[in-house]
């Protein structure tokens, strides 16, 4: 090469990282949720009880715990709506076993491989045949709650032992319940998954371009399999702390949760078309979820009116980038 | 190269008609004009500038310079619709259709006759439909929904399309490249037709034998300038050879000295259902073999086959004496064999992600311990091979998207040479890329032959096949049509053996 290219060295990282960061969809997750924890503290005097804070966190750790593994299957061009109907399935399954005798341990081993089994169903109807995801899960989200319907009718599984009860209700230290400790392990493990390790990498890679990423020797439909066997675990663990917090099972527990979980995925700057997001971002859309709900049942609004302010949310949350997008554009030209 | 005797005015005329793309001249002050009832035959290499034309004169794109004059008169094209209404229709070579409507919709879509209330006529828009298709001599039910016809007919019925709207000037993009030869003479027939109505036509094609049947003038391009027109009666078949390579050979190619070594590479009958089939060569150390063909002659779909993209029927290929089992392109990167395919938006740089990520894709066990990224050593891996590549970015962590074409084949043809292969298939590594770009793609190549790599490129660029290849082999309808070595390799030689049209000298 001519004695110039030499000569020329590329930096590894260009000028203005520190804007980046200040211009960052983290960032402004991170104000608002000091905002929605202002505005709770003054909306009510109890919200600040260190008890209400916890009782907080259980509005958020389950539904966080699954959007850990959406937020990967999202980032990979995928999703899995049938999430809650997993939930369903697997606690119905565990209620079921109930009549066995076979303790927390056997219960969680029952309800984890539910949703392994599962989240294998849906990767292989989606990798192998080639089904678009949407619809596959669409269809399984019937099929796995219609199930739980079949087995309970309008009955309930009741008389979880207690040992199984401590998963969903117990306290590790003082206010800090397990689920909590549960939640902050499973992000942490997520965000060094996603973010450090060639696995992290190469769903990036094939959320943005599949064809590019098969070109680069990734075996897309290897990686897309693993990460719907991981929602699947993941919908199996939040259905143990579920029931075990709920103490029963009945066929609608859970209902309506993939919305609320792809809200927070999406909230927490995951494209919905695949490619961006990351892990502290859903961790924040977590807390705002859960505060902002907490706080709208501290005010005594109906649960009617916070599924309107879900949903509000979560087309805000899609339309807003898009339409700051035009505006710019439109004053630039 | 006027033609100031012509014996009507044209319908339409375009002068000095320029068009770049981002480090790209596509048109360069070029002039065409078509005649009523007159076939005008427009050749040239791939890429150089016809689908653009042709493109301009439909309205997708819009002209950097230049006037367009129909009847006289000069006027713009802001859109497709705009290039209609002025009579100016094209078949394309993958005819814009719908499957699931029915023959008549599909001839009247957009402008289907109205009845009372403005609804739509269906009983008129069926009989006009039945009528054109009568004229063109089709036998189609317009009835009939689109998807059950084959390719011939889909072909008949935008044709049909484009005599709905009372085309003047019909533009057809190589027709014939998929049609058999009894639809091909159906074709031409349709074509005198047309001509007898007074239709003016621009009819492209790489085929020379029908450019001599149906035409009546032709036009040559050559990279994007128009290098020649006149009448088909005043030329032969080699002139017009001559004038689509071009004498020039502007661009200086690395000079190469270097022998090269022992086999490396063994393919042997390999063969794919429908896209190529009994392909044999082999490959040396540090050898650069060259495929040229039209496209559609199944070059890529032979190399992605090679690359574990695709499954061929039929097989085997041996690196350094081993037999090699490639099922998919991981497979093939862990032997050795990389590709840059041609497609590079799609097939090659993922755009959204930074250019050291990009680079370190394929490499990642080499850059990671346990399975953990290290940044440190994808920086250094990074930059050892897009400096090696004078790549002009801002930083390593720059989005590839924001590069220049040129700048980013570079990082994808850096992302392949980070894997250490034994052997490199690179598909059209210049093509849309600047001069400046193509000279250093050119020169990083001769440096990798001359240090042992292998090096099969795949190039429609007459100049860049006979000045980067040991060895040339011509690939037509999915088969090996020629093989050249460095002696006896002439322009027209290639294109001959890719057209398919045989010297009788």
């Amino acid at each position: 090469m001519s004695p110039t290219a030499e000569a020329r060295r590329l930096p590894d990282r260009g000028t203005g990282c520190g804007a980046r960061i200040l211009r960052s969809w983290e960032l402004l997750l991170a104000v608002i949720a000091i905002l929605i924890f202002i505005a709770n503290t003054q909306a009510s005097p109890y919200f600040l009880d260190p008890w209400n804070l916890s009782d907080a966190t259980f509005n958020f750790t389950e539904k966080a715990m699954i959007a850990f593994a959406m937020a990967f299957l999202i980032i990979a061009g995928e999703i899995d709506l049938s999430v809650a109907g997993i939930i369903a399935l697997a606690s119905t399954a565990m209620g079921w076993a109930l009549q066995f005798d076979v303790g927390a341990a056997g219960l969680a081993v029952i309800g984890l491989g539910v949703g392994v089994v599962c989240g294998l169903f849906n990767g292989v109807l989606v990798t192998r045949l080639g089904l678009p995801s949407i619809v596959v899960t669409i269809g399984t989200m019937s099929l796995f709650r219609g199930i739980s319907y079949i087995v309970l009718g309008d009955q309930a599984f009741n008389g979880y032992p207690e040992s199984f009860v401590w998963l969903g209700r117990g306290y590790v230290f003082w206010v800090v319940s397990f689920e909590l400790v549960l939640f902050a392990l499973l992000a942490g493990l997520y965000a060094v998954v996603l973010h450090a390790t060639n696995f992290g990498r190469q769903v990036y890679a094939i959320g943005n371009n599949p064809t590019a990423a098969t070109f680069s020797g990734i075996r897309v439909a290897r990686v897309k399999m693993i990460l719907f066997v991981l929602t699947g675990a993941m919908s199996g663990i939040a259905a143990i702390c579920l029931t075990a917090r709920l103490g029963s099972t009945r066929p609608s527990i859970a209902f309506a949760w993939e919305l609320e979980v792809v809200t927070m995925v999406v909230l927490g700057g995951v494209s919905i078309l695949g490619g961006a997001g990351s892990i502290p971002g859903v961790v924040l859309a977590a807390l705002i979820i859960g505060m902002a709900t907490f706080g709208l049942g501290l005010l005594n609004v109906p649960g009617i009116v916070m599924s309107i302010f879900t949903g509000a949310l979560l087309i805000a949350v899609i339309a807003l980038p898009r339409l700051y997008r035009l505006i710019r554009t439109g004053r630039a030209a | 190269m006027k033609d100031t005797e012509t014996d009507a005015d044209p319908v339409l005329r375009l002068d000095g008609i320029c068009k770049t793309f981002p480090g790209v001249v596509a048109l360069a002050d070029v002039e065409l004009a078509l005649y009523p009832g007159q076939v005008t035959a427009l050749v040239g290499e791939n890429g150089a500038g016809k689908s653009t034309l042709v493109k301009v004169l439909t309205g997708i794109h819009q002209p950097d310079a230049g006037t367009i004059r129909v009847d006289g008169a000069e006027t713009r094209f802001p859109s497709a619709g705009a290039a209609t209404k002025a009579g100016i229709t094209a078949i394309h070579q993958e005819t814009v259709l719908f499957d699931e409507l029915t023959v008549a919709e599909n001839i009247f879509l957009g402008h289907a006759p109205r009845g009372r209330f403005g609804l739509v006529d269906w009983t008129r828009m069926r009989g006009d439909a039945a009528a054109i298709l009568d004229r063109i001599g089709a036998r189609i039910d317009p009835r009939t929904p689109l998807r059950e016809l084959g390719i011939a007919s889909k072909h008949l019925v935008a044709i049909a399309r484009a005599l709905s709207v009372d085309a003047r000037v019909v533009v057809m993009d190589e027709p014939t490249a998929s049609l058999s030869q009894a639809e091909i003479e159906e074709l031409y027939e349709l074509v005198g037709r047309l001509k007898s109505e007074g239709k003016a036509i621009l009819f492209i094609s790489h085929k020379f034998d029908e450019v001599f049947r149906i035409a009546d003038r032709y036009t040559v391009f050559r990279d994007g300038e128009m290098v020649d027109a006149g009448l088909i009666a005043d030329v032969t078949e080699d002139q017009l050879v001559e004038r689509m390579v071009g004498r020039s050979m502007d661009a200086i190619f690395p000079a190469r000295t270097a022998t090269p070594g022992g086999e490396v590479l063994r393919v042997e009958g390999m063969s794919h259902p429908t896209e190529f089939a009994d392909i044999s060569f082999t490959l040396r150390r540090g050898e650069i073999l060259g495929f040229y063909g039209l496209v559609g002659a199944g070059r890529s779909e032979f190399m992605q086959a090679l690359f574990g993209v695709t499954r061929p029927s039929s097989g085997t290929v041996t690196l350094d004496g081993r037999p090699l089992v490639i099922r998919s392109p991981a497979d093939a990167i862990a032997s050795g064999i990389v590709y840059v395919p041609e497609d590079r938006g799609r097939q090659g740089a993922i755009t959204a992600m930074p250019i050291f990520q990009n680079v370190t894709l394929p490499s990642l066990a080499q850059t990671s311990r346990h399975g953990f990224v290290r940044m440190a050593e994808e920086f250094r891996l990074a930059r050892r091979y897009t400096e090696r590549l004078d790549l002009r970015a801002a930083a390593l962590d720059q989005e590839v998207g924001t590069l220049s074409g040129g700048n980013q084949q570079k990082v994808v043809i850096a992302k392949w040479l980070a894997t250490r292969p034994a052997v490199i298939i690179l598909d059209e590594p210049t093509k849309g890329i600047d001069v400046g770009s193509k000279a250093a793609v050119h020169e990083f190549m001769a440096e990798l032959a001359a240090e042992g790599l292998s090096i099969v490129m795949v190039s429609s660029e007459i100049p860049e096949i006979l000045g980067m290849s040991d060895r040339v082999i011509v690939l037509r309808d999915g088969r090996i049509a020629a093989r050249f070595d460095r002696e006896g390799l002439t322009p027209e030689a290639l294109v001959r053996a890719a057209a398919g049209y045989e010297t009788a000298a």
